[in-house]
This record gives C-alpha cells, structure tokens and sequence, in this order.
C-alpha cells in the first residue's frame, strides 16, 4: 500500500518535472511556432549554473538567480540566430535550435567537464520530507521528516515494519512545479501582456500593427520558455544527477510529451507529462515478465519459451522505451494527440 | 443534368452555424456566380463541396457520386477541381513542372516510379498546349514564385483546369487585379472553361453579370436566390440584403 | 488521348550530362589508384557509402520537405540484416554471393521503411521530425533489449571473406571493398538521380512546395509520402549493407541519435536543394570523422558553429553557393568577384585562426592537463596558460573581423553589382 503511494507520488513529481520542461517547450511552439531542439540543453544550463552558484551563493540564491541567466541567454540566443531565419520557415528555426544542442554539449563539457559534478540540495531538503510506516500490528502511520530507527525495525521478529520514505527534494519539485503552473496560469490569463502573448499566437501581423513589437514579445517568451527550463534545471539537477548526459536522457522524453499531449497544448503536456512520469515510475520498480506472469496464473511453459528474448523481458526493463512505445499508440490511434487542437 | 446538388448542407464550427441549410443544383454546362456579403459562406461552402471541410450534415452530389465527407483527392479523380482565393501554386517549380503535375493523375500515370518524365509525350504535350492557353508559353522555365501576381493567379487557374475535371469552382480569380487585368483575365476564363460546369465566387459585380448563365446569393449562409442575373437584379430579398448600394448599381452596368 | 507527334523534333544529346555522369565514372575507378594508403581506401569507401545514405536522406528532406532526426534507424536496421545473411551464408545456410549482401541490406531497410513508415508518415512536418525521433530512440532502446538480433553490447560481427572467390576477388583487400561499393555507388546514385525524374519524384517535389494543393489535383498526398519514405529506406539499407560489408561488425550506434544526427547535419551543410549537394555533404561527414577528429579535440563544437552559420547565412548548403558563382559564371561576371574572395578568404582565415588557437587553448587546458600547458597549434608553439598567447590570440581574431568585416561590405557592393547586371542581361534576352 505505501509502495503504491510513494511510487505515485515519484511518478507525479517526475512528471511534474517532465511538465516543467515541456510547458515551456510547448509555450515557444505555441507563440512562434519554433519547436526547440535545443529545450533540454538550456535545461542542462540551468543544472551546471545552479550547481555553480550553488557552491559560491547558496541554493536558494542558485534557485533564483539560475533562471533568470538561462533565459537571458535563451533570450539573446533569440535575438541573434533564431530571428535571422525566422523568414526561411519552420525547418531552418528547427535548425538551428538542433545546431545550438550540438555547441551547448560542447562548450558544458568544456566548461565543467566530462564527469558529472556534485550538485548537493541545501541541508533544508535533504533527507526525507515524510516516511510512511507499514506496522503489521499498528497499521499505516505518517511520520514528518525521517523516522526514528526505532520506528522501523521491530524487536519482535514476528512484527514486519515497512519503513517508505518520501525524499523532500522531490516534495520540493512538486511544489516549484505546482507554483510555476499556476504563475503561468495567471501570466497568460490574468495579464495584459499574457493578452498580447495570447493574441500574437494567432494573429502576429494584426498584434503588430496595434503596436505592439512582435519580434519583442518573441524573444521575451523564447526567454521565458527557456528560464523555465533553467528552472527546471536547478530543481532536476539536484535532485537526480548533473552530468553532460542529462539533456539527451530528458530531450527525447519531453518531445514525446509534447506530441503525445497534443502540439500546442498546455493542459495536453500536463496530461501526458504525469501519465508518462507515472507509468514509467511504476514500470521500473516491477520486475515481472511475460514468463513470470504467466508462469504465475499456472501456465506450463517450455524452456525454449522461457528463454525467449521477448517474453523474459521484466517490466523494468522495458521501462526506457514505453514513452516512445506511447508515442507510437497515440499516432495509430488519436494522432492529434490527447488533447491537441492544432494541425501541424 | 444535374452536375452537381447541395441538399440541405450545413456546416457548424463549435457552436456556430456558418452554413445554415443550402439547397442548389447546378445542371451541366451551367456557368454559376456565386455573391454574397463578406463572411456569408461562399468560401466556406467552396470548401465543403471540395472535400477540404466535411458537412456537418447533408449531402453533396456530384453527379451520380456522393461526395460530401470524402477526400479532396477523391473529389477531385471524379472529376471536380478548384482554384484558390489566396494563390496555392507550387512555388519551387516552373511553370512547366507546375502544369505537368496537374496533369499526371488524369492521364493515368499515378504513383510510378519506372517511366521517366521526359518521355511521356501526351503530359507534355498537354502541358504545353496548357501554357498556351494561358499565355505563360514565354515562361516556360521561369520558378512559379518569381512570376508576377497576374500570371500566379493564371498558373493557378491553368492548374485546376488541367486534369480535365467537368466542375470548376473558381475562388475569386480575380482578386486584387486592376481593371485592365481582370477583363483580360475573364476573356481567358471563359476561354478555358468553354462547355464546362462552372462555378465562380465574385465580389466584381461587373464580372458576374457578364460571366454568368445564373447567380447565387448566399447571406449569412443561405443561399436567399438562385437565378438569371436580371431577375436576381430585381429580386426584393437580394437588393435588401446585397444590392442595395448605388455603387453595386453602377457596377453591374459598367 | 494521346497527342501523336506531327512533325520531327530534335533533341540533342545532352553533352554536358555525359560529360558529368562520365567525370563521376572516371573519379571512382581512378581515386584508389592516386590514393592509395589503407586508410585512404577505407575512407573511401566510407565515402561511397555515406553519398548512398545522404542521398537517400536527402530524398524525404531535399526533395519531400521531410525532416528525420532518425533516419539511421534504416540504415543501421539494414547494416544488422545484412550481417545476418552474411553470417547465415558464411555457415552455408544461405547461399548468398557476398557481392548481393548489400541488396540483402537494402531490402531488410525497405522492409522496415514500410513497417514504421506507415505510422511515420501520417503526419508531416515538425510533428514528422519529432516521430521520427521518437522511433530512433525506439529501435536503440530496443536494440539492448533483443540480443538475438542485436547481438547486446558487442555487437553483431561476421566474415566477409568466404564463399567461392570469383575472378579472383575475395574481398579480403580494402581496395576490392571499394570497387564493390564504388559500382553500387554509382549505380544507386544513378538511380536515385533517375528518381528525381520519374512522375512519382516530381509529385514528391510537389509535396514539398504545397502538400495541400497536391491533394486537389488527384493525388494522396500521404501515399507519395510514404511510397518515397519506402525508396529512401531501400537505400538506405543498401548503404548499410555496404558499411556492415566493410566493417565486419555492426554494433548498436549505428541506429543511434547520433547517426541520425550527422546525416541531418551534413546533407543539410552539403546542400539540401540540389541533387549533388549531399554528395558534397557525405564527402565532408567522412572527412570530419576520420581526419578532423584526429586532428582536433574541438572538432565537435566547430561542426556545430559551422552548421549554426551555415543555417543562419546559407540554408542552401555549399552547392548553393557552388550554383550562385557558377550563375556568375554564366554570365560572365565570376572574374571581377576573385578580388573581393581573397578577400573575403584571407581575413576569415585570420579571424578563424585567432578563435580557434584560443578554443584549442581551452580544450587543452581541459582535457591535456596532465600534458603541460604547452601545445601547437598550426605550427606555432602556444602556452595555454600564459596571458602572451591568449593576448596574441584574442588580437588576431579580433582584427581578422574587423578586417572581415570590411572585405564583406566590399563583397556585398560587388555581389549587387553583379546580381542588377544579371537581372538586366535577363531581360534583354527575354526580348529578344
């Protein structure tokens, strides 16, 4: 029961991540039409800034501070390259966000390293934010921060106590996420340059001709999109682990996301952000297969089925590949995505 | 006989009806202007006839074929093709190129892959005579997007004209050509479309009391009258709803 | 109806056609002979390969306006089929000539380019790129998962040297691995050239320009898609038949992001709107893996400057740039351009030099620690941690640009002059 809901609340906090990450690659996609290549590097930005300032200033300053560089870069990466082929159409913008990926790689190895660095949360969010505690004889119990050892092993050996307990970094991805979403919420809704971002996603030359500098509102979303993902750096990074690797892990996962949820869609990225964060969660921590489930409802299998390659294969292992496997379903089946509106 | 039959077509986006219920049929050889305020549906209706919007109920006949909910493509091998308000031409390809592609389906040729361009004699021809007909010959080779305005919107009626089909629906062909240019421009229509079903959305008044057998008006997506220019010119219900103005009165006799 | 000719036409024999397809010919039965070191034939070899795959690529971007991230995944799934039938015909269970193993290969990506295409190519641009790379991270995943076919993390390795040699060709030699792939080479690029001019080919162009007009004049457009994503796939496996040939081992990259990711990056560089542009690109990509990487350890980050600029200043690619001179050619005007090229050339090589002595610098400081701060860098001895060197350097990149800068002003006032000529000589013809 508690691995039930630790694993749920993992699954929910990756997919929240995964949202982060997405809702600002859907944000740009939505306003400019440009799909970013390159959203997962600046997300790698962000990690490598955050762990920097993070061993000079503090976290909470890194926290701050991280988002707001990444999306001045972000921002002058706009104004310089992105705009120049802004009038060559959408394949070149693609482009050259994908030639951006390459020297971002380069230049992170080249500044950092090769090696993942030590980016270590501050000491407020080590360590569990809550433990569960399954006693067969008391029952399911909550217990804020981490459990006292005695709480989890019982002198009696005829007593099993479970001790689950729920890292408060991850609590703390939740929370950022959750604020972020509703940040932007308002920002588009409730603003007036939401407004103008909105009306400038449909209609560009009309806005432009009120008065409003179109090509301004570009580059500030496109800075926005990306501090985002400079945010969802800082948190990403020291929560799991900060290494050159860790925009090509994410990168192919939030396209997915994007085109599983629906292109151009936020509530879709949400969506599918948390199914995909979910499943994948849950998928790792099984170690069934074909042959073992079946082997369990009493089937009779010949070895040569046990040994087969495809029917041994554990649920967790094949884990890496069910978003793409998603992503395939949903093309067959509901190729606007789950909740697109937008033909591209 | 009738080439091509609306009945009851309706059209909504959301919650809103675009296309309010139309009823027309058009007999073969008919030559059709199709007026009617901005936004009252002639696009629209344009598009659901062409397969590019499904009706959201009601039938569409083209001939003895059903085509409402099918695919632009399959509207267009039974024989029914359209010209574009905004010019939708092939800008990387030369005139040539542009006008042979049109003709490719109709005369069988598909998806192949093992006969070279070059040796297909009847495309060719036929593509050449095309140019001719639509005086681009002297641009043989020129890339579709360095042509001017004018001769885009001739390439694109020579597109939809070149499979052969029987129905052509023109979307305001003449849109944004000076006066010099749209009488040129209605000769060559004419020219083109001789003893074909033709239907022609127009704001030029001019234009369509010269070109037309017979007049629709659509309004507010119905279409409110269905008949010869002068008794469309007297009816009560059109000159309420679109005539009214002294200018469309000019018009239509200048 | 056919419109039976009334009067005899002639039509010359296109010379300067024979004369190129005869170049080309005469280039790959002559170029092992000049270069003749192991490493040269290899490379080669690599290079008859790449044009295969680059043109293939080019077939779905050039010509059908669809953009891949994952277009090794067929070359690489053919490379294993191939592996597999070699391997099956080495232990005499098929008899198969090693000469037909690429054919093998070839259709083994065909097969799979119906498999995925179908789902692939129901939707078109950006959504197009992002499923395409979807299936690639897929099939790599996949290929740690089923070891049978995929042979885990070593690979899948075989034979090429067995069976009856004919002729007395045994494919032992590199250089006979060469004739083999230079002959499939210019048999499929004839092919795919002779692609290009097939009604199918010139809907596929179509489709590029305006996918929705092609639907009003009778044709599916998704069904041309997918028929081309079918062809590219078959040759694509032919070129990764030949690699496996070559190679003898075949291992999980070659379906990697990374494949994918240099076809897009040096057919787009080599120039995606013309036919021989990924020829170009294929040459470079095997040029920059092989020799570049050796050479430098920032190899990476140049490439991804050059495709960045490439991009943002010349989306044609290089025969883009190639066509425009020979335009200027054309017409007469190339000889007055020489002046404000060198121009252009030299201060870029100053400017580039500075820059790239101070990225060396970096590198080194970063990599080569353990080797002391000295190194060379096109013959100078640089200290990368004395302020000489980067005072040195940071001057002559920032003069070269400065100088740069000027030759481009002179370069554009030249360029226009030539372009209003043009457009005069142009219509004076017309006329005529």
């Amino acid at each position: 029961m508690e691995f039930f809901f630790i694993s749920m609340l993992n699954g929910l906090s990756y997919g929240l991540l995964l949202f982060m990450l997405s809702s600002g690659l859907t944000l740009i996609f939505s306003m400019m039409g440009v799909l970013n290549f390159a959203h997962a590097s600046f997300y790698m930005i962000g990690a490598y800034i955050g762990y920097t300032l993070n061993s000079v200033l503090g976290f909470w300053v890194a926290l701050l501070v991280a988002p707001f560089l990444v999306g001045i870069l972000g921002a002058t990466f706009e104004r310089l390259c992105l705009r120049r082929v802004h009038k060559f159409g959408h394949v070149p913008e693609l482009l050259v966000t994908f030639g951006l990926s390459y020297i971002v790689l380069e230049v992170v190895q080249l500044v950092w390293g090769r090696t993942a660095v030590e980016f270590a949360p501050p000491p407020a969010l080590q360590g569990p934010a809550f433990t569960l505690v399954q006693n067969s004889l008391n029952g399911l119990s909550l217990v804020w921060g981490a459990a006292a050892p005695e709480l989890c092993s019982a002198a009696d050996a005829a007593v099993r106590v479970v001790c689950s307990p729920f890292p408060a970094t991850r609590g703390f991805m939740m929370l950022v996420a959750l604020m972020m979403m509703v940040g932007l919420w308002l920002l588009l809704k409730r603003t007036r340059v939401g407004l103008v971002i909105q009306a400038a996603l449909t209609h560009p030359e009309a806005v432009e001709a009120l008065g409003h500098n179109v090509p301004r509102v570009f580059m500030m979303v496109f800075g926005v999109g990306t501090g985002l993902a400079g945010l969802a750096g800082v948190i990403g990074g020291s929560t799991f682990v900060t290494e050159p690797a860790m925009a090509a892990t994410v990168g192919s996962v939030i396209f997915v996301v994007v085109v599983v949820g629906g292109m151009g869609s936020l509530a879709g990225a949400f969506l599918a952000s948390v199914l995909i964060g979910v499943v994948q969660t849950f998928a790792v921590a099984f170690d069934s297969s074909l042959v073992s489930l079946m082997q369990g409802w009493g089937w009779q299998l010949s070895s040569a089925l046990q040994n087969n390659s495809v029917l041994k294969l554990t649920l967790s292992q094949v884990a890496p590949i069910l978003p793409y496997l998603f992503l395939v379903l949903i093309l067959i089946f509901r190729p606007k995505g789950l909740l697109g509106t937008r033909e591209t | 006989m009738i080439a091509l039959e609306l009945k009851d077509v309706r059209k909504n986006f959301g919650k809103t009806e675009i296309i309010r219920g139309v009823n027309l049929a058009v007999q073969s050889g008919e030559r059709v202007g199709i007026i009617g305020p901005n936004g009252a549906g002639k696009s629209t209706l344009f598009n659901l006839i062409s397969g590019r919007l499904d009706p959201s109920s009601g039938e569409i006949w083209l001939g003895e074929h059903r085509i409402d909910g099918k695919k632009p493509f399959e509207i267009n091998r039974l024989g029914l093709s359209r010209s574009f308000q905004i010019t939708n031409i092939f800008p990387k390809l030369s005139v040539f190129e542009n006008l042979r592609c049109a003709v490719l389906w109709k005369l069988g040729y598909k998806y192949t892959f093992f006969k070279f361009l070059a040796d297909l004699e009847d495309a060719n021809d036929a593509a050449e005579k095309l140019m001719e007909e639509i005086r681009l010959d002297k641009k043989r080779d020129v890339l579709a997007m360095n042509l001017t305005y004018a001769e885009q919107r001739a390439l694109e009626i020579g597109i939809t004209i070149a499979g052969g089909a029987e129905v052509i629906l023109l979307d305001e062909p003449t849109a944004g050509m000076s006066k010099s240019e749209t009488k040129r421009f209605i000769q060559l229509i004419r020219e083109v479309t001789e003893g074909k079903t033709l239907l022609t959305v127009e704001h030029d008044m001019g234009v369509v009391f010269g070109l037309a057998d017979k007049i629709a008006v659509v309004v507010y997506g119905e279409v409110i009258a269905f008949d010869t220019p002068e008794a469309v010119r007297a009816n009560a219900k059109v000159q309420e709803a679109y005539l009214g103005s002294t200018v469309a009165e000019s018009q239509a006799h200048g | 109806m056919a419109l039976t000719k009334t009067h005899y036409e002639f039509k010359p024999y296109n010379v300067a056609r024979w004369l190129i397809w005869s170049l080309f010919t005469l280039l790959l039965v002559v170029l092992p002979l000049v270069f003749t070191s192991n490493l040269s034939v290899t490379m080669l070899t690599q290079m008859g390969v790449a044009m295969i795959a680059c043109l293939s690529y080019n077939m779905l971007l050039g010509q059908g306006g669809m953009l891949s991230f994952g277009h090794a995944v067929y070359t690489g799934l053919g490379s294993y089929i191939a592996m597999h039938a070699l391997n099956a015909a080495s232990n005499g269970s098929v008899n198969i000539p090693v000469t037909l193993i690429p054919l093998v290969g070839g259709v083994g990506g065909m097969f799979f380019a119906i498999l995925f295409g179908y789902v692939t190519t129901r939707k078109s641009g950006t959504t197009f790129a992002m499923i395409t790379m979807g299936m690639g991270e897929l099939v790599f995943a996949m290929s740690l998962m089923f070891s049978e076919f995929f042979g885990g993390e070593a690979g899948v390795s075989g034979n090429r040297v067995i069976g009856q040699a004919f002729w007395g060709i045994t494919y032992g030699p590199p250089v006979q691995v060469y004739y083999l792939t230079a002959a499939y080479t210019l048999v499929c690029v004839a092919l795919m050239y002779a692609f290009t001019r097939t009604p199918l080919g010139r809907i596929l162009n179509a489709v590029r320009d305006n996918p929705e007009r092609v639907e009003f004049i009778g044709y599916n457009t998704q069904h041309v898609r997918y028929l081309s994503f079918i062809i590219a796939g078959f040759f694509a496996g032919i070129a990764g038949g030949l690699a496996a040939v070559n190679f003898e081992i075949v291992t999980a990259e070659v379906v990697g992001a990374g494949r994918s990711g240099a076809y897009l990056l040096f057919t787009f560089l080599g120039g995606a709107t013309f036919f021989f542009g990924p020829l170009i690109g294929a040459v470079l990509m095997v040029l920059a893996f092989v020799l570049l990487s050796e050479f430098t350890k920032a190899w990476l980050l140049y490439l991804g400057l050059v495709f960045l600029f490439m991009v943002m200043f010349a989306p044609g690619g290089i025969a883009s740039l190639i066509m425009m001179n020979l335009r200027l050619a054309a017409f007469g005007r190339l000889r007055q351009m020489w002046v404000a090229y060198v121009g252009l050339a030299v201060t870029a090589l100053m400017a580039l030099a500075g820059a790239a002595a101070m990225i060396e610098m970096v590198y080194h400081l970063q990599l080569n620690a353990a080797l002391g701060p000295e190194l060379k860098f096109a013959g100078v001895g640089l200290n990368a941690e004395s302020l000489n060197s980067w005072f040195g350097s940071a001057f002559v990149m920032l003069t070269g640009l400065g100088l740069f800068e000027l030759a481009r002003r002179q370069y554009v006032h030249d360029w226009d002059e030539t372009q209003v000529f043009i457009e005069k000589e142009i219509k004076r013809r017309e006329a005529l």
